[in-house]
């Protein structure tokens, strides 16, 4: 049986959430791998829920905000892409692939880009085989 | 006197520890004396001389306080820490090591085997042609010699047995430690079991004497040697990784007070209980810079984040250890 990726993502409720609704108002079809969680912003998402979803069983983690300048709370996502870097860089040293982690930007009028943002994503996830997190953690204890 | 408080009877143990925490009791000075005048040291492989056999003959629950220091590192710290919990009403994890896996925790960044290769094989001042390595049975013809077994992964004392008070630093501030002994020694209301002890809910930050501003913002991270230290900023506001947004206060703020960054060994506020990801978190709202470019190469200036966010903490934090290709 193929390998069937869970793609956690943390959509901003402003933009990348409406953006995603509308990928599924216009009937846009897209990988089902990709479970939403709505945020108010993207500089809501914390580290912690990052490495959490890991741990939990993740294989990939996706984060969309508003575009630069778009942030409803003027500054929320340039946090997020500060976070992000820094979380990359602790992700690689901890052997975890950086490609697992991705940041996108989604405006509320991009549901197509959305829906090829997920089926991308699933895509390198696939490529990239089940996250071992989880298993390990699980042997250890 | 017939009617005269029992005594209580303390054990202290060292797990994969430095000894450190040891001697943080040794540093109680004169207060030694109220201590033995409360208390019976029935086990401490550091001070006296007792056998894990006078430990194994004592009935359940006879130890009322065990102070458990070091992390879980081979089968011999992970036997008596059972063993302890098992004799002990009230379990302790003493130290940064017991309560996150401290420094020997760090070793989660690496493997038994390649821990070995370098130790065994490759350092400078090894010589071993046979290529060595000790292994935990051993024939020898006067019988089998037997050495724990080293684990590959470090743990935290919580991650093998219940535990029910952390006592964290490295080592904890002996002031503390007195304090909370003597809180249990009076029979004052002890916390909720699985509490922090002898630290406070606060970070450091709080209690730091550092002047800083509001908004700290970083263009540049530096090591603590690229800096002039003026003695009174805040060290983040210097561009100096300062582990005190992510740990909590209570230990006095000594290495602040000697010029030198937070290391974070008093762990983090039970607020968040990874420290790496509220310090990422933190350091990253700090950055100065809203440029992708300029924030990867500001981001790049932290040499280690791994190391430096979890240095006390590794196998106490989410991940708690490095992936390898064959896991």
């Amino acid at each position: 049986m193929e390998f069937e990726p869970t793609i956690v993502s943390f959509l901003c409720n402003w933009c990348s959430y409406t953006g995603a609704d509308l990928a599924g108002t216009s009937r846009m079809k897209y990988a089902h791998n990709v479970r939403v969680i709505r945020v108010m912003c993207s500089g809501r998402v914390e580290p912690t829920f990052v490495f959490k979803a890991f741990r939990e069983g993740a294989d990939g983690v996706l984060i969309c905000g508003c575009h630069p300048g778009d942030c409803h709370y003027h500054e929320g996502n340039y946090k997020c892409l500060r976070r992000y870097h820094l979380i990359k860089k602790y992700l690689d040293q901890m052997g975890i692939e950086q490609d697992r982690l991705r940041l996108a930007w989604i405006s509320a009028s991009e549901g197509k880009q959305f829906a090829e943002l997920a089926d991308e994503m699933t895509e390198t996830i696939k490529s990239l085989g089940p996250c071992k997190v989880k298993n390990v953690m699980e042997t250890l204890t | 006197m017939a009617n005269e408080k029992p005594k209580l009877k303390v054990a202290i143990y060292w797990g994969a520890a430095c000894g450190g925490c040891c001697v943080s009791v040794l540093d109680v000075h004169e207060k030694l004396f109220d201590v033995v005048a409360a208390a019976d040291l029935v086990f401490w492989p550091i001070a006296l001389d007792f056998k894990y056999k006078d430990v194994e003959a004592m009935p359940d629950k006879h130890i009322d306080v065990t102070l458990y220091n070091g992390a879980v590192r081979n089968s011999e710290n992970e036997h008596i820490a059972k063993l302890l919990r098992q004799k002990s009403k009230i379990m302790v994890a003493y130290g940064s090591c017991a309560h996150m896996g401290g420094i020997p925790g760090l070793a989660n960044f690496t493997t038994k085997e390649d821990l070995f290769k370098r130790v065994y094989e490759e350092t400078e001042s090894t010589v071993n042609p046979d290529k060595v390595r000790p292994v935990p049975k051993y024939k020898v013809p006067e019988g089998e010699l037997e050495l724990p077994e080293f684990y590959n992964d470090v743990r935290a004392l919580d991650q093998v047995v219940d535990v029910d008070y952390y006592l964290p630093g490295c080592p904890p501030q002996t002031e503390r430690f007195v304090e909370v002994f003597m809180a249990i020694v009076t029979g004052a209301e002890l916390p909720p079991p699985g509490s922090v002890v002898g630290a406070n809910e606060k970070t450091l930050c709080d209690e730091c004497e550092r002047k800083q501003t509001e908004n700290k913002l970083i263009k540049e991270f530096k090591r603590p040697w690229e800096i002039q230290d003026d003695g009174e900023t805040c060290f983040l506001e210097q561009g100096v990784i300062c582990m005190g947004p992510a740990t909590r206060g209570g230990c006095g703020a000594r290495c602040i007070e000697g010029n030198a960054p937070c290391r974070g060994c008093y762990g983090p506020p039970s607020t968040s209980p990874d420290p790496g990801a509220k310090m990422m978190s933190a350091i990253a709202t700090m950055i100065d810079s809203n440029e992708e470019d300029e924030i990867t190469t500001i981001v790049d200036q932290i040499a280690d984040p791994a190391g430096t966010f979890y240095r006390f903490s590794l196998p106490g934090s989410i991940f708690r250890r490095k992936l390898f290709e064959k896991e």
